[in-house]
């Protein structure tokens, strides 16, 4: 591990002033000099591989501004604060009632410990598990633009059939994302040109040949909230998660589904599949195939085909395809059975 | 008593709690790396990116320029020491900084010492080799893999085991089976780190390490360091997990070694996680083939097992299970034959139960396959080969209650109530399998030293250079001398994890129980003669009694009509303040140069197949039912039941301890563990413990341990059958089975995964 600066902020604004002044408007937020810190488990332990180097950390553990650290429900949805750590937003009644998928999403992963300590801003912002980026001796464009890609013809079991390209396979690993994605939630930022919304669905960037810009984020850029609007189908809604063990794994296949029903027929269908992906990934050609259908075995399987039209595996994780496709039926099928 | 303390049956010790159980649960217990220690320096290795080739160049600038930095140790440095050897002390002969070749992925090319563990590791990463790259061979089917014969190779596997004809027998078996299987690689990964920490006193070297044979490697690194090996003292107190990973001695001792000579202080290198999968050893991938021929009424006529092992190029590591699976049954003829390939890696190790586990996993899976073609339940397969003798060398078994085992457990699981049928139950949207497999564990023993002594007060210490690895032998060790010598275990003291001790083998082959006790046993019975003939010589209080009819139980010797004189008495009569004796066993058939071998950190290992009288093996039977989600295809592990009979039994708690943590092993290795070997460039790819998965508390819902009392005195004097190895043998074929069960799907290659099931 490098040596570095380490930085305590009181509040939202001397933390972007610290960053601006560090950083340049092109710089990624990964790649910066000076890097946001809050739970770390993520950015410490990419900081001992030597896959982040920072040499300035600043730690937002100390900001002032209460609503960071709180959930506040309200009818028009739910508003978390960035700082708000796992498990609590997991353990919450109101979001464990409200949209059972979220707490769902977030129970379900990693482990308690790490529940304890990562913050929800930390957790959607958590980069790729990808073997070949972990360790600083492979070649990964996304760590080292064009130096290629390790896991391309590699040991690829854990990566990407959805939203690949040529440059990066690598996999978003994130649970809650897809829980966020599928109820199209906004992330609210403030940064050296203000604060802005940004809407879920576009702070991760596909990898295309930039697979080293991971977010719309600018470097002095803070998550401050994470907003979740109130909609009929939140409540009716599920995640599933497949993994090698049953607990402390992430997904081989994930699905987030929210549903509206009238009767057995689908009014409206919220579809994410983490696991598969190399961004949070909405299946909206998925949810499109089962608008004003019944929801059966059968409607649930032409929806999984339609979200998996496009995926294109390679040598270890072509079972990833089949296995996503089943994995949306029975999140289907499961969260129709819901009792709401 | 609750399931963690059974209660002990015919021939079975106490569940004493373990003695060092709240040292260890308070954090009181100092593992090497903790130990406290003034003026340290801390050491990181730098490790090579590549399997094969030559280090052409290494820029050390970057690393200098840390601050702290104290030295690197690197090519020249080790010059003047021996490089190491490969055997049962040390785990490679490849001797990284003595040579610039780059044997395997992963190999040490520095150790880069600072004030500071930060500055060390800091620097280590900042070291630079350039390299002459060669294409390195990764394992089976590489380019450049070399098969050859492993007969011979190592006194581990001197010959391939036969019986009678078998190609007659199979041509002419009625039914017959012919199936291929794999086991992958894999790493002990315990969770304490690989670590050493070095520090000489004059010519006086001390190491802290965790290892699994003080003795051997004593003399092993005064061979390196070409220094008197009383001049050498291993410390090895308390370990946290080694699984046979600390068994053999990796180059890093000598270097650490080295390195605190040059610099005059303690220097201390705690491996990382990552580097462990390169530097120190593994259980190498397998292949199989089997062929079993049988009769329509089940009899077994012909068994062929045929193996393939990876080694490295550097040294012929061999595990040859087809030794026990040969032995295994009622087979008629068998025909075995065991081949390495040698591949560009580092190489392989000792890993719990080495030859079985995969070996065992190919035969159990095969065994029930068969039963499957022969249309028969798999138990009533092999109680219908259930042999006399054993097929090989037609001795028999010095006791063998394997049926015992499958009818306690068979029972105890509801194995009756299982539709044979394949796929036939369910619930709901979970399909239920069931299947079961045999376990079998060599039963050996090794020559051990212990000196126990007992004072007047009563007060007992027993000092064995033994290791506690976490199953539980220091506590049977006292649990042995307080049964022996009538005082109760809070009054004993038991060292252990000392080269400075009387001498005990490689904590290995589920051996220590046996072979320390056998010691403890040996000295303790020395002490109670003493004191029988202090208490029984004329006048004395129990004159007149034989000294065989004498018991010693709470803190006095009790004569056989009832008489009995208290132990603190016998010794003022006697007008002694302690009692200490040093004792040497060495178990049946031993050499006559048994017991200077073992002072030189070579035990002869004896019992297993090696004797002239029977073979000697515990056994064991394991059920498990697995549900397998319809669409989904996950598999999980509701329940597992599995009987053992392993002889005497010392403590109930830690041998339930040592099943059980086999049996999760055995679903881990089922399911779940594999090292990913990337096959272009030979390197490990998921060297840590997110990719790297072992079970974890969820995964382990009902597990059942039965101890089914067996009584053998042909083992040893202890009448202990070693079983901290026989758990996690024929799990995974038992897991196998049930998946086939509930599936249709025959999995022939491990771990068991979506993947296989999904397609
Ligand atoms: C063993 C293990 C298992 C895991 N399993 C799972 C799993 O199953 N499912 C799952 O979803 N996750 C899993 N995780 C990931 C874990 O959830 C994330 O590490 C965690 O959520 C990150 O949160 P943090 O607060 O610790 O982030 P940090 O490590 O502090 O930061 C992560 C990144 O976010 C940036 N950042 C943090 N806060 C802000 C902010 N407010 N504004 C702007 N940038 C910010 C940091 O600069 C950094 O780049 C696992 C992690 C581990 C170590
Ligand atoms: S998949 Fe992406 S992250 Fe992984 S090695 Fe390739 S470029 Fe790097």
């Amino acid at each position: 591990m490098r040596p570095f600066v380490y930085e305590q902020p009181n509040d939202i604004s001397a933390a972007v002033a610290i960053a601006s002044r560090f950083t340049t408007d092109d710089e990624q937020p990964t790649r910066a000099n000076a890097q946001f810190i809050a739970g770390g488990t993520n950015l410490a332990d990419y900081m001992k591989l030597g896959v982040a180097v920072p040499n300035r950390l600043l730690d937002l553990n100390r900001l002032e501004e209460p609503a960071l650290r709180q959930i506040r429900v309200s009818d028009d949805g739910i508003r978390f604060g960035a700082l708000v750590r796992m498990g609590e937003a997991a353990d919450h009644a109101e979001v464990k009632r409200r949209c059972p998928v979220i707490a769902d999403s977030l129970r379900l992963a990693a482990s308690g410990q790490i529940r304890n300590m990562a913050s929800l801003a930390g957790n959607i912002l958590q980069r790729t598990r990808c073997e070949y980026f972990r360790e600083t001796s492979w070649p990964c464009n996304k760590r080292v633009p064009g130096s290629g890609c390790a896991a391309m013809e590699g040991f690829n079991r854990q990566h990407a059939v959805l939203g690949a390209s040529d440059a990066c396979i690598a996999t978003y690993h994130g649970d809650f994302a897809q829980a966020l994605i599928a109820l199209d939630a906004v992330v609210r930022a403030e940064g050296s040109r203000g604060a802005r919304k940004v809407p879920f669905a576009r702070l991760h960037r596909l990898p295309r040949d930039t697979p080293h810009i991971e977010t719309d984020l600018a470097a002095d850029e803070i998550i401050t909230a994470i907003e979740v609007p109130a909609v009929a189908w939140a409540r009716r809604s599920r995640y599933l998660k497949i993994r090698d063990r049953e607990s402390y794994a992430f997904a081989l296949a994930s699905a987030a589904v929210a549903l509206d029903l009238d009767g057995d027929s689908v009014r409206e269908a919220r579809i994410a599949l983490g696991g598969v992906a190399t961004v949070p990934w909405r299946a909206r050609a998925a949810e499109a195939a089962l608008q004003d259908k019944k929801l059966d075995e059968a409607s649930a399987d032409a929806a999984a085909q339609a979200a998996f039209a496009d995926a294109e595996s390679r040598q270890h994780n072509a079972f990833k395809v089949e296995l996503g496709k089943r994995t949306l039926v029975r999140a289907l099928l499961e969260t129709r059975d819901m009792k709401v | 008593m609750d399931a963690a303390a059974p209660k002990p049956g015919e021939n079975q010790g106490e569940p004493l709690p373990r003695i060092d159980a709240r040292l260890k649960v308070t954090g009181q217990a100092h593992y090497p790396a903790d130990l406290p220690t003034a003026n340290i320096a801390y050491g990181a290795l730098s490790t090579s990116s590549i399997a094969r080739g030559r280090v052409t160049k290494l820029r050390l600038d970057d690393a200098r320029a840390v601050p702290g930095l104290l030295d690197i140790v690197t090519y020249g440095d080790m010059d003047k020491v021996e490089k190491p050897k490969f055997g049962n002390s040390g785990a490679t002969s490849i001797g990284p900084l003595h040579d610039r070749t780059i044997f395997h992925d992963g190999q040490i090319i520095a150790l880069a010492v600072a004030e500071t563990f930060e500055a060390a590791e800091e620097a280590a990463q900042l070291i630079r080799a350039e390299y002459e790259e060669e294409k390195p061979t990764a394992s089976f089917d590489s380019p450049g893999a070399k098969t050859v014969d492993a007969a011979g190779k190592n006194p581990m596997h001197k010959e391939d085991v036969k019986a009678g004809n078998f190609d007659a027998a199979y041509a002419a078996a009625p039914v017959r089976i012919d199936a291929r299987y794999s086991t992958p690689t894999q790493h002990h990964n315990p969770i304490e780190l690989f670590s050493t920490t070095a520090f000489w006193q004059g010519d006086q070297l001390i190491v802290h390490e965790p290892t699994q044979n003080v003795t051997g490697w004593k003399v092993e690194l005064a061979r390196q360091l070409k220094i008197d090996p009383a001049n050498v003292r291993i410390l090895s107190p308390f370990i946290g997990g080694a699984f046979g990973s600390k068994g053999p001695m990796t180059p890093r001792t000598a270097i650490v070694a080295v390195a605190a000579k040059r610099l005059g202080r303690p220097v201390r290198c705690v491996t990382s996680r990552m580097q462990a999968f390169g530097t120190q050893t593994y259980r190498a991938e397998t292949r199989h083939r089997i062929r079993i021929g049988a009769g329509r009424d089940g009899r077994i006529t012909a068994f062929a097992h045929e193996g393939w092992e990876v080694t490295s190029r550097a040294d012929a590591y061999v595990v040859a299970g087809t030794s026990a699976t040969g032995r295994m049954y009622d087979y008629g003829s068998v025909l075995t034959h065991v081949s390495l390939v040698e591949a560009d890696r580092n190489t392989p190790g000792y890993m719990r139960s080495p030859p079985e586990t995969p070996y065992v996993y190919a035969l159990e899976n095969a065994m029930d396959e068969m039963a499957v073609t022969l249309g028969m339940d798999p138990v009533e397969f092999r109680r219908i080969n259930e042999p006399k003798v054993e097929p090989i060398g037609k001795k028999p078994f010095s006791s063998r209650s394997l049926i015992q085992c499958y009818d306690q457990a068979a029972d105890a699981f509801g194995w009756a109530k299982r539709d044979p049928k394949v796929g036939a139950m369910r619930d709901g949207d979970w399909l239920v399998g069931m299947g079961c497999a045999t376990a079998i564990y060599p039963t050996a023993a090794a020559p051990c030293a212990a000196r126990v002594r007992l004072t007047s007060d009563g007060d007992v210490r027993v000092q064995c250079g033994s290791h506690e690895i976490g199953t539980g032998v220091r506590t049977v060790a006292g649990q042995m001398a307080s049964e022996r010598l009538g005082v109760p275990i809070d009054k004993v003291n038991v060292e252990m994890g000392d080269s400075s001790l009387p001498p005990a083998p490689v904590s290995g082959g589920s051996i220590s129980t046996a072979s320390v006790c056998s010691a403890v046993l040996k000295a303790c019975d020395a002490i109670r003669t003493k004191l029988s003939v202090g208490a029984t010589a004329e006048g004395r209080p129990l004159a007149g009694s034989h000294n065989e009819e004498l018991d010693f139980a709470d803190g006095k010797i009790v004569a056989k009509g009832g008489a009995s004189a208290k132990i603190e008495d016998v010794f003022k009569i006697m007008q002694v303040g302690a009692i200490d004796e040093y004792a040497e066993f060495a178990p049946k058939g031993a050499t006559p140069g048994a017991l200077k071998k073992l002072y030189a950190g070579q035990p002869e290992f004896h019992g297993g197949d090696h004797d002239e009288d029977s073979v000697k093996y515990a056994f064991g039977a394991e059920f498990v039912e697995v549900r397998i989600n319809r669409y989904t295809r996950e598999i999980r592990v509701p329940r597992i039941v599995g009987a053992f009979a392993a002889g005497r039994i010392m403590n109930t708690r830690t041998a339930r301890s040592q099943l059980m943590g086999g049996m999760i092993w055995g679903i881990g290795q089922a399911l779940q563990e594999a090292t990913e070997v990337d096959g272009r460039y030979a390197r490990y790819v998921n060297r840590d413990l997110q990719d790297y998965l072992v079970p974890v508390n969820a995964d382990i819902r009902d597990l059942q341990v039965i101890l089914v009392p067996e009584v053998d005195h042909a083992v040893n004097p202890a009448g202990v059958k070693g079983l901290g190895e026989l758990g996690n043998v024929g799990t995974a074929a038992a897991v196998a089975s049930a998946v086939y069960h509930a599936t249709g799907n025959r999995i022939r290659d491990l771990p068991i995964r979506i993947d296989q099931l999904i397609a």
